[in-house]
């Protein structure tokens, strides 16, 4: 009960310093939310700088700030004048998240299946194609996978949308693009754990009883053959859905990766501390979860 | 032949839906769809067909024209403008637009909470600077009056040409308090917001789209053929782009300039003039810049029929003027391409190879890989014809303004798009203390010329004034080099009607209309 205690208040203290830089990191940048290049009237900018508290000095913006904050409110986008930063995250996060579970879903099916056969057949053809294409699929970067794909099965095939937001038809490319990398680094940790397990001998033993090759492989390899896959499963979910600007733009999803790079880039002060927040709450969740499962999983981990 | 009857029906349904409904790219998620704190040209595309001012614009030429006010008069010192409402004109709810909508909203304008992005175009009306400023309590002393609901009085403070034009523009147009007050920040949910233009808002997706329908209310609803406008908000132009070569946008008003020489060859591309001009500002206040011939050597030393040519390869035009052709205006042409003048005049500043040693200097840009391709040529250019090292440098585009605000550079990539069909709205950036003018250049001629212009009412003698700011501009002492004048592309289909090419890149939704029957 200790261990999660504390592993609860570590998560809250991290939060906690996380809010605090990207305040601090935020407002050191050069450039302000209200710079644009047809300069707005001295006047307009002293009123906008009093509505948002900005003329007042950092300390008392970051008290105001975290106060707003924990009671709730988040403030409002300085960009998409006045639209609140909680509505955007609302509107936004779904899309990102679903996106996130297809493609961790896909990543799976295309990453295991292809490990799993490599596996088997080490050194043959097969693995070496399995293999190759992993490598291509770790260094191909998303804005030359996606539209490749949009060209194929899109402008030429026009089995799916190019682009858009609405239907399970338009996620597949989306998904599938951001898929690729996981699913090679999925493939070739499947593809190593397996080859461990099956020169093991209960495996050699299992065989010798006469253990057809499919239970073989589905009930006694893969459940440790997959190990390696499950401990890197926690920072892919983690990565894939908080990483997916580049494919989010690529296929117009409304998702939360631009708004986080967008408020960055506009000086979007409360967007980017809204974004922030809700990414930080999501990989501590993660890792939360990831931790609890270690401890329940293995009962030594709870004396560190 | 009821099989027959109902094929036909079909066949009619079909054409009629297919018709009414125009889908373009919009580009970017619109920040807001309030009139008052516009900025931005997706915005003003929603805006234009959202809303409609006293006037609106002839699609064709741009010239103001009858909006909700059915007339005007103006008075013959040019300072009094009475407009008389179209008693027809109502807001989407059906109740009528009145002259006290106008007023409220352009009261609401002047007030300094408000923070509306275009305000400096209201100081034109008498006293309103003043009641912005605070120097005025009193709204009533603002020459914006309601005589009745049907007629609105509007004194200005000196003649201005281009009045007309503004009240055709985006700022001007009016809002309903009553809602605004209701809803507060909410107002311009699709649910709650009521305008007085051809359409009204439907859906707004945010990062998706934004659908517009037909507006029952509109006193000219008959002339309207859309039934409904979709603005996609993508803002991969290579995604839009496909896209529109898929078949599922009708008109794309930017294009990936990477693709250009694919782009030219497809008949539904199009390129017109823009009332826009990209260039590079000195800063005058650090040397060698301070030194008129040296910034004149550097002028004569590039050579941007090349870049037009070479690398943008769009239609844009090499330009040694900054002010482009418009509303009878015809630039003065500054230092064209010339190595010998070039070198002729860096010997004259006393820099460069026989004279005082140069350290390299330095272009700023924001980070682009256009501006990247143009601000090399441009270095390579000055190497080659007057031997100055030159090194190029990028910045993000909030810390490239904050650094060109602060004269934190030497040379900084720029442009600068008109906001109204009138000179002025280019000339007037380069007053000495205006925040736009970013070189520290303050020449007390250019600024008594500006003045003179300002309150002067003899057309063509207005129109000499600009020219000999223009000359000051881009000749005798500029503290510009004027590169290219931008140009529209973009791909429209064959079937959009309605829709003309101009130099504002204005396109009312109102003319629109489909005729997919070739």
């Amino acid at each position: 009960m200790r261990f999660f205690f504390a592993k609860i208040i570590y998560a809250v203290t991290v939060l906690f310093i996380l809010a605090t830089v990207t305040f601090l990191m935020i407002r050191l940048a050069p450039g302000g939310p209200f710079s644009q290049d047809q300069a707005l009237d001295v006047s307009v900018t002293d009123a906008l700088n009093k509505r948002y508290h900005f003329d007042k000095p950092i300390l008392t913006q970051y008290k105001i700030y975290m106060q707003n904050a924990l009671s709730g409110d988040l403030g409002v986008s300085l960009k998409q004048k006045n639209k609140p930063v909680s509505e955007i995250i609302v509107t936004h996060l779904p899309p990102s998240l679903f996106l996130g579970a297809i493609a961790i879903v896909l990543a799976l099916l295309i990453g295991c299946s292809a490990g799993i056969v490599s596996s088997l057949y080490p050194n043959s053809g097969v693995d070496y194609w399995c293999m190759g294409l992993s490598v291509i699929g770790i260094s191909l970067p998303a804005f030359v996978f996606g539209p490749l794909l949009q060209t194929f099965f899109a402008r030429y095939l026009h089995w799916l949308p190019v682009a858009g937001y609405g239907d399970i038809w338009h996620l597949f490319l989306p998904s599938l693009t951001l898929a690729l990398p996981f699913a090679s680094r999925f493939a070739r940790l499947m593809r190593s754990g397996m080859l461990e397990v099956l020169n093991q001998d209960f495996i050699r033993t299992a065989k010798s009883k006469g253990v057809r090759p499919f239970k073989l492989i589905t009930i006694h390899a893969l459940r440790g053959g997959i190990l390696p896959v499950v401990s890197y499963l926690g920072p892919a979910i983690a990565s894939i859905t908080t990483g997916s600007l580049v494919v989010e733009q690529i296929f117009a999803i409304p998702g939360l990766g631009r708004e986080f790079v967008q408020s960055a880039l506009n000086r979007d002060y409360f967007l980017v501390m809204g974004t922030v927040i809700v990414y930080g709450v999501f990989i501590v969740i993660c890792n939360l979860i990831s931790n609890f499962m270690y401890a329940v999983l293995d009962p030594r981990v709870r004396e560190y | 032949m009821r099989i027959y009857i109902l094929f036909v029906l079909l066949l009619l349904s079909t054409t009629i839906n297919a018709q009414s409904k125009f889908v373009f790219n919009n580009g970017a998620e619109p920040d807001t769809l309030d009139p008052q704190l516009i900025s931005g040209l997706s915005e003003m595309r929603l805006a234009e067909a959202l809303y409609e001012g006293l006037l609106s614009y002839n699609p064709k030429n741009l010239t103001p024209q009858a909006g909700v006010a059915k007339s005007w008069k103006i008075s013959q010192d040019g300072l009094h403008y009475t407009f008389y409402i179209n008693p027809n004109a109502k807001w989407s709810d059906g109740t009528p637009v009145t002259a006290y909508d106008f007023v409220l909203s352009w009261q609401r304008a002047l007030t300094v909470a408000t923070a509306a992005s275009y305000v400096n175009l209201f100081f034109i009306i008498d006293n309103a600077q003043k009641f912005y400023k605070g120097k005025i309590n009193s709204f009533s002393k603002v020459g914006i009056y309601a005589k009745d609901p049907l007629t609105l009085k509007v004194k200005l403070s000196k003649p201005c040409s281009y009045f007309l034009d503004l009240m055709a523009f985006v700022a001007f147009y009016p809002i309903r308090i009553d809602l605004l007050d209701k809803y507060k920040t909410k107002w311009t949910q699709p649910k709650n917001l009521v305008t007085n233009g051809a359409f009204t808002l439907d859906q707004w997706n945010s990062r998706q789209s934004i659908i517009l329908i037909k507006n029952r209310h509109y006193w000219d609803a008959k002339n309207v053929k859309l039934d409904k406008v979709v603005a996609l908000a993508y803002d991969d132009i290579n995604t839009a782009y496909k896209m529109f070569l898929e078949g599922s946008i009708d008109w794309l008003p930017a294009i990936p300039t990477q693709q250009i020489d694919e782009i030219k060859l497809n008949p539904d591309y199009y390129v017109s003039p823009y009332l826009g001009t990209y260039f590079y500002r000195f800063n005058i206040t650090k040397k060698p810049f301070d030194n008129v011939h040296f910034r004149r050597a550097l002028i004569y030393a590039t050579d941007r029929q090349s870049i037009t040519k070479n690398l943008l390869k769009g239609g844009q035009k090499a330009v040694s003027s900054f002010c482009p052709p418009v509303a009878g205006y015809h630039p003065v042409e500054g230092c064209y391409y010339n190595p010998t003048k070039a070198r002729q005049e860096l010997k004259k500043s006393g820099y460069g190879a026989v004279g005082k040693k140069l350290p390299p200097i330095e272009i700023l840009y924001n980070t682009s890989e256009s501006h990247k391709q143009i601000a090399e040529t441009i270095a390579s250019q000055w190497k080659q014809v007057l031997g100055i090292d030159v090194i190029s440098r990028n910045q993000e585009w909030k810390v490239y303004l904050s650094e060109t605000k602060k004269l934190h550079y030497q040379v900084a990539r720029s442009s600068w798009i008109g906001d109204y069909g009138d000179p002025s709205t280019f000339f007037s950036i380069f007053r000495g203390n205006d925040s736009n003018n970013r070189t520290g250049w303050n020449n007390s001629k250019y600024n008594k010329l500006l003045n003179q212009a300002q309150t002067e009412t003899n057309p063509k003698k207005r129109l000499q004034l600009f020219q000999q700011m223009e000359l000051l501009l881009v000749k005798t002492d500029p503290p510009i080099l004027p590169i290219y004048r931008y140009v529209n592309q973009g791909m429209l289909r064959e079937y959009v009607m309605g829709w003309y090419e101009n130099i504002r890149d204005i396109h009312p939704m109102k003319y629109i209309y489909l005729d997919k029957t070739n």
